[in-house]
């Protein structure tokens, strides 16, 4: 009696996820098809980039990254990150800070005109330099008398990359100041903090996470840019290569062991942002599930 | 320290958060700010503090213009509603902020510091949480972490946000209790702003209630419960029942029933008048001369005093308590006929209601 009773019971809760559940065949279909979609268009052209790097062997490869064009263009990539990634850390602060803790006219603006280098093609971004300061440009002619070189130079390389890597670290860090608030700024001004000590002491410690992430995310784009700095570059062997650049004149001359060679790097970089950027997150998650915590209990 | 508000007025947009507000606080009381939310009284405190500026008036802080003195130099302590306790610091380092952040040759030797972080902690009875962190502690303890942190730097007033707010009613029980012994202990200034009406009555030396960015009124507690300036304070402070009504010759007349007014009276003419639901005798029956006639609708008896709801003859309803001991020997139902004797009424000009 009681074991059909059970039994009853058990056919009932089966029939009732049924109810709320796809049916297998539907569980099957998409997660193969998300599968395979990220297999061909992702783990596909990655493998692709170093297969064929290493097509020749090793001694191809590193023949091809050995050479004064390649380390040209690496060095050229590392400075341009060097200089982009800790001025866009300055202003992205700057940025965070006065849109998250001050009330002024013309904030809402200021919030869409960040995001304005992500709506805009990197191409256009590089086009703005190049009439700003080309030698048909607004200061051409100002800048050709004072034989200061912007374009096709380093100078129009640094300066495309900061335009397009701007929104990174502010975009990560304004909603987590503006989820923490001022109130803790207050208090330590109270306890007679000075600016500096507040920021330093309160500010920075409760951002580190965020700006850390938006930093690494600037430094990946900073470096593999391609489109704006194409434009402005003039793409001078050893001079005005960036690592991508390089990778594509390589390309164009057949030259495919070594183009690959190069990208492999770039895709190295790639896979070492994703491996911080997901611990990052991880640490940004948590301070964030903290101050939800933290403003439950108040509440 | 003495804090004088002289002529504070405040505005924000179009709305005016304070209007041409003056209090004076002797130096060591335990003063609250009382109104309802909206009333301007937390933007008031935030002036004292520094954290707000006023359009127009001045705060003095033992007689000398705070005005133009930062925030860092006025030496408040502040607990805010929230507590800001810093969540990536432990409790030990919370508290010794204050003492950290000071120029180099003020600071006092590490050691110092520690030995009076431990006093602080041991002062609001926490101690042993020294190395813990915020999100670890409950409410009421961040709250007296919050106040160790502000007393750390020996503050010559103490400027408390709505500080029971955000707990649940019996840690607010508590800790207003321990509020007003350590105040007692200390003796530094306090203010406190509040929406809860019991919490100032019991915690503070003097009242100031305010509304809609004005004082109505100033006083000890008894004296604002007792007797209330405006209909406004009559009204906020605790629970009243409200007559409108008529005074000719020392009567309070309600229709066509009349109550004396005894000797605090009242200007002829229109009025409104509030009675405490405790401040009603009941007697049983209707009488000519006797009170207002009424009916019990229902009678909550819970507790050691009666909650009574009556309803008068043409339908409003009043609120009365009594001891539940006098309302068993009176032996009253619900549906009975009762007479309402009010032992005390505050009559204003119906005027006054308005504004």
């Amino acid at each position: 009696m009681s074991t059909s009773i059970a039994l009853h019971a058990g056919s009932l809760e089966r029939a009732e996820t049924a109810s709320t559940r796809e049916p297998a065949w539907v569980k099957v279909v998409l997660i193969s098809v998300a599968l395979s979609f990220f297999a061909v268009f992702l783990l596909l052209p990655l493998g692709t980039v170093f297969a064929e790097a290493l097509r020749k062997g090793w001694g191809a490869y590193l023949e091809a990254l050995v050479n004064r064009d390649a380390w040209d263009a690496i060095r050229l990539t590392l400075i341009t990150a060097a200089i982009a990634v800790p001025l866009n850390l300055v202003f992205g602060v700057a940025a965070a800070w006065s849109i998250a803790k001050f009330e002024f006219r013309g904030k809402r603006l200021l919030i869409t005109f960040i995001d304005l280098p992500f709506s805009v093609s990197p191409v256009i971004s590089g086009l703005i330099y190049v009439l700003l300061f080309g030698a048909q440009g607004w200061f051409g002619p100002w800048l050709q008398e004072h034989d200061i070189q912007i374009i096709f130079a380093v100078p129009g390389i640094v300066l495309a990359t900061i335009f397009v890597t701007f929104p990174f670290v502010a975009r990560e860090l304004i909603p987590l100041m503006e989820a923490q608030g001022s109130e803790e700024e207050e208090a330590a001004v109270v306890l007679g903090a000075s600016g500096w000590q507040v920021f330093w002491h309160i500010t920075l410690p409760n951002i580190k996470w965020g700006l850390l992430y938006g930093v690494i995310l600037c430094n990946a784009r900073a470096m593999g840019e391609f489109g704006a700095v194409s434009v402005v570059s003039g793409h001078i062997r050893g001079q005005t290569n960036t690592m991508p650049l390089f990778v594509e004149i390589l390309y164009n001359e057949y030259n495919y062991v070594a183009a690959f060679a190069v990208a492999s790097l770039l895709a190295l970089l790639a896979i070492v942002t994703l491996a911080l950027k997901t611990l990052v997150e991880r640490q940004t998650r948590r301070q964030l599930q903290e101050i939800a915590a933290t403003s439950e209990t108040e509440t | 320290m003495s804090i004088s508000i002289r002529n504070i007025s405040k505005q924000f947009g179009t709305f005016q958060a304070l209007d041409d507000v003056s209090i004076d606080i002797p130096s060591g009381e335990l003063v609250a700010l009382l109104g309802p939310s909206g009333c301007g009284k937390t933007t008031l405190l935030r002036i004292i503090a520094g954290l707000d500026y006023a359009d127009r008036g001045q705060i003095l802080l033992d007689g000398d213009d705070a005005s133009a003195r930062h925030v860092r130099e006025r030496r408040v302590g502040f607990v805010f509603q929230h507590y800001a306790l810093f969540r990536h610091m432990s409790i030990a380092d919370n508290v010794a902020f204050g003492l950290r952040v000071r120029p180099r040759r003020e600071r006092l030797a590490e050691a110092e510091i520690r030995r009076r972080v431990k006093k602080l902690l041991e002062l609001v009875q926490l101690d042993w949480l020294a190395d813990r962190y915020p999100p670890q502690l409950s409410g009421g303890q961040r709250q007296r972490i919050a106040l160790a942190r502000a007393l750390a730097v020996e503050p010559k007033v103490l400027l408390l946000d709505e500080p029971f707010g955000a707990l649940d009613a019996k840690v607010r029980k508590e800790l207003r209790r321990w509020l007003r012994q350590l105040h007692d202990e200390i003796h530094v200034t306090s203010v406190f702003v509040t929406h809860d009406q019991e919490e100032a009555l019991e915690v503070a030396d003097r009242v100031v209630v305010i509304n809609k960015g004005k004082v109505e009124q100033i006083g000890t507690p008894e004296s604002v419960y007792d007797h209330p300036a405006t209909p406004f304070v009559a009204n906020f402070l605790g629970s009243v029942n409200l007559f409108h009504g008529r005074v000719e010759d020392g009567h309070l007349h309600l229709g066509e029933h009349a109550l004396a007014l005894g000797a605090e009276g009242g200007s002829e003419g229109r009025a409104v008048a509030f009675v405490r639901p405790h401040e009603f005798d009941l007697v049983p029956g209707w009488h000519a001369d006797g009170g207002l006639p009424a009916r019990i609708l229902r009678v909550a008896a819970v507790g050691p005093s009666a909650q009574i709801e009556v309803s008068r003859v043409d339908g409003e309803l009043i609120e009365v308590t009594i001891s539940r001991d006098a309302f068993q020997l009176l032996g009253l139902a619900e549906g009975d006929q009762v007479s309402l004797r009010p032992r005390h009424i505050r009559v204003f000009q119906a005027e006054a209601l308005a504004a």
